[in-house]
Order: C-alpha cells, then structure tokens, then sequence
C-alpha cells in the first residue's frame, strides 16, 4: 500500500512537472465544480499551469454558486465545470461564452464528439460520459444462486432472496435522499418505464401518467428492502453503505463506482466481491432506467478576453491526453478524451450507452421539475399519500415554479 | 437633547440601517412583485458525445432585449405571494369546499409547501422557546448555588452547545442517531425494536429537531438569567425566608418576579430565532418530514434554476410572520412601560 502510494505521489509528481512545461498563462484562472475524483484530477491539471494564478473551488454545492460566481462582471469564476443538466442554468441565465475561436487556437487535441454545439456554437468541452448502473457483491449473488439483475424485478427476486437466506437485512442501495437524488431515481424509472417529462414540444409537464405511477411504485417496492433510513442517504452514505458490506445490489453512478472501493478499513470480502454492469431496465421495457451524462467545462463570458483565452488553456491542460499514463487516473472515468481504451471500470457506462440510455433533457426548464419532484415525492415514499396525489402535487408545484419563471 | 445633537449622534446609526436594513428590504419587496420576462423559446439542434438532437433553449438576443427594455422584469403584483407555492389562495379554497371535516382539510392543507413549513415551525417555536427558558432557569438556580470553585469550569462547560456551530453539532447529533450509530442502537434497544429509525418516522424527526433545538438554545437563556441572579436583591429573599417561604416558594414569588424583564427579552429573541428554524433540518436531512419558511427560501436558491421571486415572496412572508408573533409580547412591554411612565 505505501509503496502504491509512493509511486503514485512520484508519477503525480512527474506529471505536473511535465504539464506545467507545457503549459503558460498569462491571466487569472478561477473554476468551480463539482468534487468527485476525475473532476478532481481535471483541477489539479489546470493547476499544473505556470505563469498565472489558478484556483479551484471544487464543492458537491457547486450549482448553488456558479450561476451567481459567473453574473458580476468581472466573473468571479472564469470557468465553470458542469453536467448536461447544470449547463442548462448557465445558458438560461447567459453567463457563458461560445468558445468556436478558442477552439481553433487552441482546440488541437479534442475529438469532435467533445464538443457541445448548442445552436451551432460550441458552448461546452466535454471531457467524460457518465450514467448510473448496476453494482453489485458478486460472491453475495453466488451464494443465493442468481446471476447479476438485468431488471429491476429480477433485482427485486434477489433482495428478497439475500434477506430470506439471512445474509443482509436490507441489501439493496440507492441514493432516495429527498431532493435532487431521489428526483434523479425517479427520472430514471420513468424514462425506463417508457415516460417523457414534458407534452411534445412545451413545457407543459407530463409525469402524472401511467409511467409516472409504474415508476413510484417500483420504487416502492425497491425502498422495503433499503435502510429504513434511505430518504437521508445521498450518493456517499448509499456508498458506504456498500463498503461496509451492508449493501450488495445498488444502482450507482459510474463515476463514484469505479473507485468504490479503493478506501482504507473496506473489509477484502467486499473488495473482491464488488463487480459493476450495465444499467437495468423495467416493465418488459428495452430502455434502460437510467440516464446519460457527460461532464465537461465552460469558459464565463463576463471576463476579459485574456482570461477567457488562460482559462482554456489551462482547461485544456487538465484534459491532455497524459493524464491516461497514470492507471489511477484511467479509471477514474469514462474519458471522452483522445487515447482512452475503457478499462475495466467503465463497461457499466459503456453498457448504458450502448444499449441507448437516453441522455438526460437539456432543456430550460427541466431544473424545476426536478426540484419539484424532489420537494413532493417524499410523502410517497413514506406512505402518506397515492402516487396519483404525489404526482399531481408535482405537477402543481412545477407549474407554479414554471410560471413564475415565464416558461408557461 | 437638542435636535441639531440628537441628529449627528445617530447620523452614522441611521446611515447604516438605511445601508444594511431598510435598502435590502426595499430590494426584497420590489423582487417579490417581479417576476423575470416570458422567456422567449427557440428549438435548435444541440450536439455532445451522444449524437444530435433538436432541443428547445432560451433565445437569448431575444431575452436580452426584453431586459433592457425592463430590468426589473414583469410587474404581478401579489400573484407570487398567492401562488401555490405560499399562500395558495386557491388551492385552500378547494381544499374548504371540498373536505368533509376539520382533519380532511388540515391534510389537504399539510400537503402544500407554505402551510406544511408553518406547521412545524410553529410547533417547533412553541415548544422550544418555553422549554429553553424553563432548561435555561434550572441550570442558572443550580449553576448559582455551586461553590465559586466549580462555579467557572461548570458555567463553560454549560455554555459548550451554544459555542458549537449549528450545522456542526446537528450533523454530529445526525451521525449519533443513525439506526447505526451509538444513539439510534440505544433507542432501539430500549424500544425493543429493532427496526425502530428515528430518520424514517415523522414524529420522532420532528422530537428530535425540538430536542436539538433546546439544547441548542438552553445556554443562552443560561447566560441571561445567571447574570440576572447576581443583581438578586438579598433582603427580600431572606425576609422571604423569614416567614417561612420554601426553597420552590423563593422561586415562585421572588426570583422570577425578578427576572421576568430577562424572561421577556429571552423570550422575544427566541420566537425570532426559532421561527426562523434552519441550520438543523439541514444538518439532520429532515427534508422529507419537516420545512420551514428558511428552508424553503434555500430550496428556492439551491436548485438548477434560481427561483428569486419565490425566495423574495418567502422572506417578507417570514417578516410577517415574526411580526405577528411578536405582537403579544411587544405589546405588553409597551402597556407595562406606559404604566410606569
């Protein structure tokens, strides 16, 4: 373990010296985002550049203050790293620049599917895909005699299974804490059971349907054999709830998947026991319940001309195809950058897009029917009211955000 | 005090509430009958790693211009502060003339956002603001009766949750009572159960919220009423004694007539204070069983898309709020002090 340590201190160490050779800048470089390991990695080579001073802020509150970092003029942030669903608050409120010039000065190494053109303006370099997929404890579906789930009711059969043998109480996972997480469950579910959030072409919503109903139901279902806790558990405590061996089936993200369970005081059982596959279906469904995603960066508008042309320098920096020589940061996630042969850890995201997960709606609207959803599907879940109730209360409240916003 | 010297003693004091209070709220207020323009939708084709796609975005040369012609976006007047998500006037219309009885309309009511945050946050103000002052008596009669050589390490050691960050010791106490953690084993334990969640249930989130919030909140009313107890007048409570009074007579009639300008005061920041109840329903998760007026706001703040004119309506209904709860116990100081005077 030192020794591993010690190595990868050392290849870190060569790398940045070696990038920051590479690498001059001449202007202020601030970037917000979100905190997970590969984002993590993507600041530290930003950091990597000399000339100029560049920080980070990189916080899982990220989308709480990037909006508001990026609207003075001057910007606090000179870059804001996003997901295909926080892009969406940057270009409603204008905040970032169309980066087509940048792109021909200094864009040599990016494949064409890293660019996001919205309008025909690249407005966003994408540097990973992401989805949530199945993962699992392959020695604990050994003992019960089943293979990994390819559907939710198969996973149902196995959880149930699980507990009847004894081996775990309550062994599924799942990231149901009311609000943004339990909102994404939701939207997976009803993608998977065939919904779609809006009535064609407005921003009328839609998710008080049959889909809508199958997808809280299962859901349901899916929360008996969770903690009891679940509507407190995010992504972190639904995964040390897997480390900890309380958990052996869980639709997880795959970029949190992929390192899981390279932590100190995960017991071996667990450590050799984790596998990960595709994302499941539902309902006799061929879509997956799951959603595609990728993870990029912006370049603000509001800042001089000089910084903007710094900052995607030094962004670009933190996505150069080196990085791939360190295993470590190989399998971090499923880079979209040039070089990249999938390891081991990516073929749950590969498997989602592959089987044609639908990427989640980039539209401007959809932030707050997420956060409605968020906000009124908690009472469902804790039995107090009918999905059809739940689901009209969701509708109601969207309208109302909808309205206020002028969407509607 | 001649006017000319009264006004350039306060001169630097009333600078700074028109700076710090009065021009924030003016902001507040003008933000909650505005609301930003009708966005102007375009359908453009957007492409990214998973193919192209023709999406609906904001035009926004179009917005821009609707910006500049007016910044402060569209007039509604009250309509934000009747919508669905605060006072949702007709929503409670429904609810009235559709429900049977009294408990039909209550759950009706429970489920939109506004009145469900109220419902805890009034419970939540008016257990703990009593609680903590009878918590905060206690500890100072008993603080005052230890010998001088205690007295110092006792009072620090009693004042410790007050020092500690909200968020900090919610969280800590969030870890505790995990089914998992030494707090939530012990309660199932006790209760037998061992599926018992304090987090799952309701009714022991909101008990545990109120715990929280005395102990948060005792040593403050400590602190006041220990100083009171110095300036206690000695001759009354040993004429007291002298005919016969006991230790819980002392109290009763000398001790809290005494205090009770203290109790007010406590009293009056405390109802401010819990009515405006946030930092533990973030730290314990609480999300799904209890809100109030505060969390809302951040809701509003915190999600993809910036909700401001709700956030702003939600304020000045917070204000109203605290000034409709404080009307009882302001009106008595003024009714005592004109009695006085």
């Amino acid at each position: 373990m030192y020794l591993k340590k010690m190595a990868l201190t050392s290849a870190v160490a060569i790398m940045a010296s070696t990038a920051a050779h590479a690498c001059n800048i001449s202007a202020r470089v601030s970037v917000v985002g979100n905190e997970f390991p590969a984002i993590q990695t993507v600041g530290k080579g930003a950091q990597a550049c000399s000339g100029a001073d560049v920080s980070t802020n990189l916080t899982a509150d990220h989308q709480k203050i990037n909006v508001a970092g990026m609207s003075g003029n001057p910007a606090e942030y000179t870059s804001a790293i996003i997901a295909n669903s926080s892009i969406v608050a940057l270009m409603n409120n204008d905040v970032i620049r169309p980066l087509d010039d940048l792109v021909a000065k200094h864009g040599g190494d990016l494949k064409k599917n890293q660019l996001i053109t919205i309008d025909g303006k690249v407005m966003a370099v994408a540097f990973m895909a992401n989805a949530q997929h199945l993962v699992y404890r392959e020695d604990v579906l050994k003992k019960i005699g089943m293979e990994p789930p390819k559907t939710y009711e198969e996973m149902l059969a196995a959880a149930d299974k699980i507990r009847k043998a004894g081996i775990m109480e309550n062994p599924v996972g799942g990231a149901y804490k009311a609000g943004w997480n339990l909102a994404q469950e939701f939207n997976n579910m009803f993608l998977g059971y065939g919904g779609s959030h809006f009535k064609d072409g407005s921003a009328q919503p839609n998710v008080n349907s049959a889909a809508g109903v199958n997808a809280l139901n299962m859901m349901k279902s899916l929360s008996a054999y969770m903690n009891p806790d679940f509507l407190t558990h995010d992504s972190n405590a639904t995964n040390a709830e897997f480390r900890a061996g309380n958990v052996a089936i869980m639709n997880m993200w795959g970029s949190r998947a992929a390192t899981l369970v390279d932590v100190d005081g995960v017991s071996d059982e667990v450590k050799d026991g984790m596998n990960i596959a595709g994302p499941m279906t539902v309902g006799g469904g061929n879509v997956p319940a799951s959603t595609l995603w990728w993870d990029g960066w912006t370049v603000a508008k509001n800042v001089s001309n000089a910084e903007a042309e710094a900052t995607f320098i030094a962004m670009m920096n933190g996505i150069d195809p080196s990085i791939l020589k360190d295993e470590d940061i190989r399998k971090q996630a499923v880079w979209l950058i040039d070089g990249y042969a999938p390891t081991d850890a990516a073929r749950g995201v590969f498997a989602a897009a592959q089987a044609n997960t639908i990427p989640y709606p980039m539209l401007p609207y959809m932030g707050l029917l997420h956060t409605a959803l968020g906000a009124e599907l908690s009472d469902f879940m804790q039995g107090k009211e009918s999905a059809e109730q739940a689901l009209a209360d969701v509708e109601a409240a969207y309208i109302a955000a909808a309205k206020e916003k002028g969407f509607l | 005090m001649k006017h000319s010297t009264f006004f350039w003693f306060f001169l630097p004091t009333g600078l700074a509430m028109l700076l710090f209070i009065a021009l924030p709220l003016v902001s507040v207020v003008l933000q909650s009958v505005h609301t930003p323009h009708e966005a102007v939708l375009v359908t453009v084709e957007n492409c990214g790693p998973f193919g192209c796609k023709k999406e609906t975005t904001i035009d926004q040369d179009a917005t821009s211009t609707l910006r500049t012609a007016e910044p402060l976006g569209r007039f509604v007047g009250l309509d934000i502060y009747f919508d669905r998500g605060h006072l949702a006037i007709n929503e409670v219309r429904d609810a009235w003339a559709t429900s049977e009885s009294w408990g039909g309309f209550f759950s009706k009511l429970g489920n939109l956002p506004f009145y469900r945050a109220m419902a805890f946050t009034l419970t939540f103000t008016f257990t703990v603001t009593p609680l903590l002052i009878a918590f905060g008596l206690m500890i100072a009669l008993g603080v005052n009766a230890l010998s001088e050589r205690v007295k110092g390490l006792v009072i620090f050691v009693s004042l410790l949750p007050m020092i500690v960050t909200p968020l900090i010791g919610s969280l800590i106490l969030f870890w505790m009572i995990d089914s998992r953690g030494i707090l939530g084993n012990a309660i199932q334990w006790l209760a037998a159960d061992p599926d018992l969640s304090l987090k799952a249930s309701t009714g022991l989130t909101w008990v545990m919220l109120i715990v929280y919030g005395v102990w948060h909140s005792a040593p403050f009313a400590f602190v006041v009423f220990y100083a009171g107890l110095q300036t206690l007048p000695m001759d009354q409570i040993e004429s007291a004694r002298i005919d016969g009074a006991n230790r819980w007579e002392q109290v009763r009639y000398v001790i809290i007539p005494h205090l009770m300008p203290l109790i007010t005061f406590v009293a009056l920041i405390q109802l401010m204070d819990n009515f405006r109840v946030f930092e533990p329903i973030v730290g314990f998760n609480a999300e799904a069983h209890a809100t109030s007026l505060s969390w809302i706001i951040f809701n509003d703040l915190g999600g993809e898309t910036r909700q401001l004119s709700a956030a702003a309506t939600t304020s000045m209904l917070t204000i109203f709020g605290v000034a409709i709860l404080l009307t009882p116990v302001l009106w008595r100081t003024w009714q005592d002090f004109k009695g006085k005077s």
